[in-house]
């Protein structure tokens, strides 16, 4: 059960979404993240929830995923909300106690949870449509040019892609370790806070030493296969953009114009 | 023409103390005088501890002799400027399977051999196919080396080392960690490897039964060559292999055994059929 385990949150269906090239839906994803802070007006709302959606629907992934991510920032959207409602200074509708809620107040807190709720929806779309793999691809290529300034990209990118293979493992791992600790009579399971977390012990101590085990011995098996970092090393699987990738980024420099043309437009 | 040469190659561990002064020093290789030809199947035997992982090392550069020089494909694994290139000549195929897959898609782990090399992606795809075919995991290329049996994963590494056209492979123990089923078809693998590739195979194991097809046996003893020559030579040599705490195959046991007891039958039997043969013709 343990070993079914995927990382990210990948949703493999076949859609145009899935099939552009990671760099897209990065570059893409920061740029949507941007415009969401760029307008103030309902004509941006707008244009911003028509576009989601339709990308949502492009994609072929079930809403409810993205809802799912959601929850994770259930707790700061409530406390944006608050704060926004009864702390904004303006004309008052309600007053509740000390407590004043103004009409300026409403409009930033439904304004600023709108805002949250799409970047949430709007990074997941691209967590759901792509493989970490991919991702870490489309991350190195795009983070080149920092090696100029001695920013170790490649490696960096490697120890990700590395660490997504481990995972599954090393959760294998500490499945194994549990279960020789529990025949043995160690328990897990009862007690207060302080005794859970001090009966972690056995069980970190094995995993970190198997882990550096393991570090090591794939260390001279890279070594074993003449790798030594990313000077000179080709690509089995190279990054190339398509014609829908050049449309998708058509589509994001639309989406743009039609955002300051409606600021521009309703904004006299 | 020899592929690998090695001349009185010595290599010792050397612990430290805190301070860094020298605490003790192992010998974990010997003198040993190795002559191996291109296309030969070497095994290379011995109970823990005789010095013939270390062994291993060398012939991939990751260790360099203390003293003493070897040769691969005619490079001094000593000359930094070669490491690369002996590196290629001499894949190598560890103990552990999940610790020497890299990728997270077989394929992608295939292909990793020949990308640090620089190939160009074209042939990179090629060779990755050419590779697992060659040990019969062509259909698994998109599974994830995660949800693959141990001989599966070995046979993976054993294709990503095949995929950078290596003139030799160097196994350590490769078996160590497999069921039965797993150890038969990594075994089966390196010999078609061998047989048809014509790729020099260097296997180090304990398990005896994997020592049969080779072309010759090399017993390794506290960092010394102990033994060498053909399987049946080392074979009818039961009493000394006992000596150095090794097992022999069953049914060379067996023909020992009744040997002894008076039954007339030839030295270093090593499989049950020939036993079998033998034993009829009395």
């Amino acid at each position: 059960m343990i070993r079914d385990i995927t990382i990210g949150q990948y949703y493999p269906v076949d859609s145009i979404i899935h099939r552009l090239d990671p760099r897209v839906k990065l570059v893409g994803t920061v740029a949507f993240v941007i415009s969401l802070f760029m307008f103030r007006r309902i004509s941006g709302y707008l244009i911003a929830s028509i576009f989601l959606f339709t990308v949502i629907q492009v994609s072929k992934v079930p809403i409810k995923f993205m809802i799912k991510g959601l929850k994770a920032i259930f707790l700061l959207l409530m406390i944006t909300v608050i704060f926004n409602l009864f702390l904004t200074p303006g004309e008052p509708i309600i007053q509740i106690w000390k407590l004043v809620i103004t009409k300026e107040g409403l409009k930033t807190a439904i304004f600023m949870a709108i805002r949250l709720v799409y970047l949430i929806m709007g990074s997941s779309i691209m967590t759901l449509t792509t493989t970490p793999n991919q991702l870490t691809d489309g991350l190195e290529r795009l983070l080149k040019p920092f090696n100029k300034i001695k920013v170790p990209v490649h490696e960096i990118a490697m120890m990700m892609s590395i660490a997504l293979r481990f995972i599954p493992i090393l959760l294998e791992e500490t499945d194994k370790i549990m279960k020789a600790q529990m025949a043995r009579g160690a328990d897990f399971e009862s007690g207060n806070l302080m005794k859970k977390a001090k009966s972690l012990v056995p069980l970190l101590v094995p995993l970190f030493i198997s882990a550096f085990r393991r570090a090591n011995d794939l260390a001279m098996a890279m070594e074993a296969r003449c790798y030594r970092g990313g000077e000179g090393r080709t690509k089995m699987k190279p990054l190339v953009y398509k014609r829908m990738d050049y449309i998708a980024y058509a589509v994001m420099c639309f989406y743009f114009i039609l955002l300051f043309t409606a600021g521009k437009l309703m904004g006299a | 023409m020899s592929f690998l040469r090695s001349s009185k190659l010595v290599y010792e561990y050397i612990r430290r103390d805190e301070e860094g002064n020298v605490e003790n020093i192992i010998k974990a290789l010997d003198e040993i005088d190795l002559d191996v030809k291109a296309g030969d199947f070497i095994a290379i035997l011995g109970h823990n501890g005789s010095g013939k992982s270390t062994l291993a090392k060398h012939l991939n550069a990751i260790l360099t002799p203390t003293e003493g020089t070897l040769w691969v494909d005619g490079m001094d694994t000593k000359d930094d400027s070669r490491v690369w290139d002996i590196r290629q000549r001499t894949g190598m195929v560890f103990q552990n399977p999940d610790n020497q897959i890299i990728g997270t898609v077989v394929e992608e782990d295939v292909g990793f051999g020949p990308e640090n090399l620089g190939i160009p992606t074209d042939e990179i795809w090629e060779r990755v196919e050419e590779s697992l075919r060659a040990v019969g995991m062509l259909q698994y290329r998109n599974h994830s080396p995660n949800k693959l049996s141990g001989g599966q994963k070995q046979r993976v590494a054993i294709a990503g080392v095949v995929a950078m056209h290596p003139k030799c492979i160097v196994l350590d123990e490769p078996t160590a960690m497999l069921d039965p089923n797993g150890r038969k078809e990594v075994i089966r693998t390196i010999r078609a490897l061998n047989e048809v590739e014509d790729v020099t195979a260097i296997l180090i194991t304990h398990y005896m039964e994997e020592v049969i097809y080779a072309d010759k046996v090399i017993v390794m003893d506290r960092g010394k060559i102990a033994m060498q020559g053909t399987p049946r030579e080392i074979f009818s040599r039961v009493e000394e292999l006992k000596e150095l705490r090794l097992d022999v195959p069953q049914a060379t046991l067996l023909a020992y055994e009744l040997k002894k007891e008076g039954i007339p039958l030839e030295d270093g039997i090593l499989t049950i059929d020939e036993l079998v043969e033998q034993i009829c013709q009395l």
